[in-house]
């Protein structure tokens, strides 16, 4: 695994934030997630083009009391569960914006 | 009898619920008395439509055994597919076919997936949910099946106008969200009253050894709202409109949810 991971939101979601939750709906399996705080800290950083260990240093754990190690590992965790369910992209090179977009059959 | 022997022959009917005038034509006379007895209370007396459906019916015998429905969007055209039918709507021309056997079921599950469609572009939504007007009030019973929409609708007090006992449709208006009679049914097995009211309140259902309400606020009122709202299309932007139209609704219409015993006594706390 490279040592940088970058991640993007997926367009095929709808997400809103409520108390102190942030609610995202899969568009593809109407699946309803909720995000805890930390996890929606990960979710709105996630732009394409600031990596995973650069959001865990300046974001969580600036906000949070977690020892940089174990957020990171928590955060590789919970993107790749979020992948897996097509809410987030995950790669190794910043993500360009148009990635967001699901493909559109011919 | 000439009424009801020219009533036989004919080969179209609009069908208008939630507001939304449906032509539905068939070239079968048969099957269009079975739609027009099918959704008696529903059946427009006037001749205009906002959307013209074609009805084609396969001999019996011709479904596919696959239960799983589809339904997206493919060229400027919603596709709905399931093993018992195959339809399409085009909104632009507000045109759209169905080809299925003369199950009316078949129908009754195609209108269900073209109002959810309509209706998130308003705002609105269906919803597992049985319903009644009481006081001018409506009061919507959400939840899965067995849950007890049907017991709620069978428990009534009289004076209440019952809405349906399965799907209740909800629309959204200036004023609020208003919930609207529909020909959907469950195990009742009773065409609701073509009525509208605004909608008093939701309550999420569960039995239990005894009457009690309790309020649901905030992110738990959307996802027991959204568990319950008929997702039919697996596209972004109805997704998104159907999401969107959930959180609007929670902080507008209070959620509660009623454990209760099934008697007649579980209506005395619903004012």
């Amino acid at each position: 695994m490279s040592d940088k991971r970058y991640l993007l939101r997926s367009s095929a979601v709808a997400a809103r934030a409520l108390d102190d939750e942030m609610m995202v709906m899969s568009a593809t399996s109407s699946t309803l997630f909720t995000l805890n705080e930390v996890a929606t800290v990960i979710w709105e950083a996630a732009d394409g083009v600031t990596p995973l260990d650069e959001i865990v240093t300046k974001k969580v754990c600036a906000q949070y009391d977690i020892a940089p190690e174990v957020a990171l590992k928590d955060a590789n965790t919970f993107v790749e569960q979020l992948a897996e369910h097509g809410l987030l992209l995950l790669a190794e090179k910043p993500i360009p914006q148009s990635s967001r977009f699901p493909q559109v059959n011919p | 009898m000439t009424a009801m022997v020219a009533a036989t022959r004919r080969t179209d009917v609009v069908v208008e619920i939630g507001g939304v005038p449906i032509r539905l034509r068939c070239d079968d006379p048969v099957f269009t008395s079975r739609i027009i007895e099918r959704y008696a209370g529903y059946v427009s007396s006037s001749d205009e439509a906002a959307f013209d459906f074609e009805i084609k019916l396969s001999p019996s015998g011709t479904e596919s055994g696959d239960e799983a429905l589809k339904v997206s969007w493919d060229s400027g055209r919603w596709l709905m597919e399931r093993g018992d039918f195959r339809a399409e709507l085009n909104p632009s021309t507000a045109r759209g076919r169905i080809e299925q056997t003369a199950n009316p079921y078949s129908l009754d599950s195609v209108l269900r997936i073209v109002h959810t469609l309509l209706l998130a572009r308003k705002g609105g939504f269906l919803v597992h949910a049985s319903s009644a007007i009481r006081n001018g009030r409506a009061f919507l019973f959400s939840g899965v099946s067995g849950a007890g929409k049907t017991t709620m609708a069978r428990l009534a007090p009289p004076g209440a106008a019952l809405l349906t006992d399965e799907i209740s449709y909800v629309t959204r208006q200036d004023e609020g969200y208003f919930a609207i009679g529909t020909p959907f049914f469950g195990e009742l097995a009773r065409v609701g009253e073509n009525l509208c009211a605004p909608i008093e309140a939701v309550y999420l259902l569960a039995k239990g050894p005894e009457n009690k309400i309790e309020p649901i606020v905030g992110a738990d009122a959307v996802r027991d709202l959204l568990g319950n709202i008929l997702f039919f299309a697996r596209d972004p932007e109805f997704v998104k409109l159907v999401f969107d139209a959930a959180f609007d609704f929670v902080s507008r219409v209070p959620v509660r949810r009623l454990t209760f015993v099934p008697d007649a006594r579980v209506w005395e706390l619903i004012i």
